[in-house]
């Protein structure tokens, strides 16, 4: 971190020419954006332990194989398609335009691969009986509704973020977006990556059984 | 601690494959807990460390916070831990309110 560092945009901090944050304001709104949404998935978490910590019973539904497995390479398409949005962001700011639209869209397969498992999983687990309002392993209805919120907000945002960096990909290869647009809509991506590191451990393996 | 954007890019590049193989086998140690089914208590501390790890990893390299203006970083971060704790006020309640229930 540098200690110093207004931007020098040649006009005085009165006139409104400096920029505390060095950074471009589209940048800072999504850096804002960022931590509202942070609060919000921190919300949902903190009320999913709550109430699994408040319930006499809390069902397991997660088999080692293959929930378990099934998650982690999830896990492992979401961390992967973190670094190659990283690749993506290095060659954009390179200015190398092909490079860097072959990396968002093996940033997007990587999304679409997590979304496509997720998919599968709450189609099995809807068969099994789970509902936001039940289940079948007749534990506290909390389970479904818990994970159908947390999951499918962190899904809904997968998703987003695919047809997102679909845009800007376009976007950028066409010359209509400035690199500046790939590495902001990469925070997006890298912050959906974030969050899936807290309801990885939290909501599947916490509820693991192993035999 | 300063800003290295004429970095060598080949050694940038390391340093993130560096910070993407840490992610991956802190999530490997994480399921292996899963796998020898630690007990709660000991597991949960584990797992959240772990995670908070691998969240300061992404926001400083993957993010790039590390390399902007540090009043970027006052400005975010510690109001979101505030937030939190402030979350966490009522978190105690609880682990009473089994008790509470209606029989």
């Amino acid at each position: 971190m540098q200690s110093h560092g207004a931007g020098e945009a040649g006009a005085a901090a009165w006139d409104g020419g400096v920029a505390p944050f060095a950074i471009p304001s589209k940048k800072l709104g999504l850096w804002l954006f960022i931590v509202s949404d942070a609060i919000t998935f921190a919300a949902l978490l903190i009320a999913y332990s709550y109430v699994r910590v408040a319930s006499v019973e809390w069902p397991k539904p997660f088999h080692f194989y293959p929930s378990i497995i099934v998650s982690s390479v999830m896990t492992f398409c979401l961390l992967t398609s973190s670094i190659t949005m990283v690749m993506a962001v290095a060659a954009a700011k390179k200015g190398q335009v092909g490079s860097a639209v072959k990396w968002v869209f093996a940033t997007m397969g990587g999304g679409l691969a997590f979304v496509l498992l997720h998919a599968n999983e709450w189609h099995t687990l809807i068969e099994e009986g789970l509902r936001p309002t039940g289940n079948a392993w007749g534990d506290t209805a909390l389970f479904g509704a818990t994970f159908f919120a947390l999951t499918g907000l962190h899904m809904t945002h997968v998703t987003v973020g695919v047809v997102v960096l679909l845009v800007l990909a376009l976007g950028f290869k066409n010359g209509k977006y400035p690199a500046d647009y790939v590495e902001i809509g990469g925070l997006y991506w890298h912050f959906v990556d974030l969050v899936w590191m807290f309801i990885f451990p939290l909501v599947y393996l916490m509820s693991a059984v192993v035999g | 601690m300063s800003a290295n954007h004429a970095h060598e890019h080949a050694e940038s590049n390391r340093l993130y494959l560096v910070v993407w193989g840490a992610l991956l086998f802190m999530t490997v140690v994480e399921v292996f807990l899963a796998y020898i089914q630690l007990p709660t208590g000991p597991m949960l501390l584990i797992l959240m460390g772990l995670s908070v790890v691998k969240a300061g990893l992404i926001v400083a390299y993957f993010m790039h916070l590390k390399f902007e203006v540090a009043t970027l970083f006052w400005c975010m971060v510690p109001m979101w831990v505030l937030v939190m704790l402030l979350l966490f006020v009522f978190f105690p309640d609880s682990f009473r309110a089994s008790d509470l229930r209606f029989p």
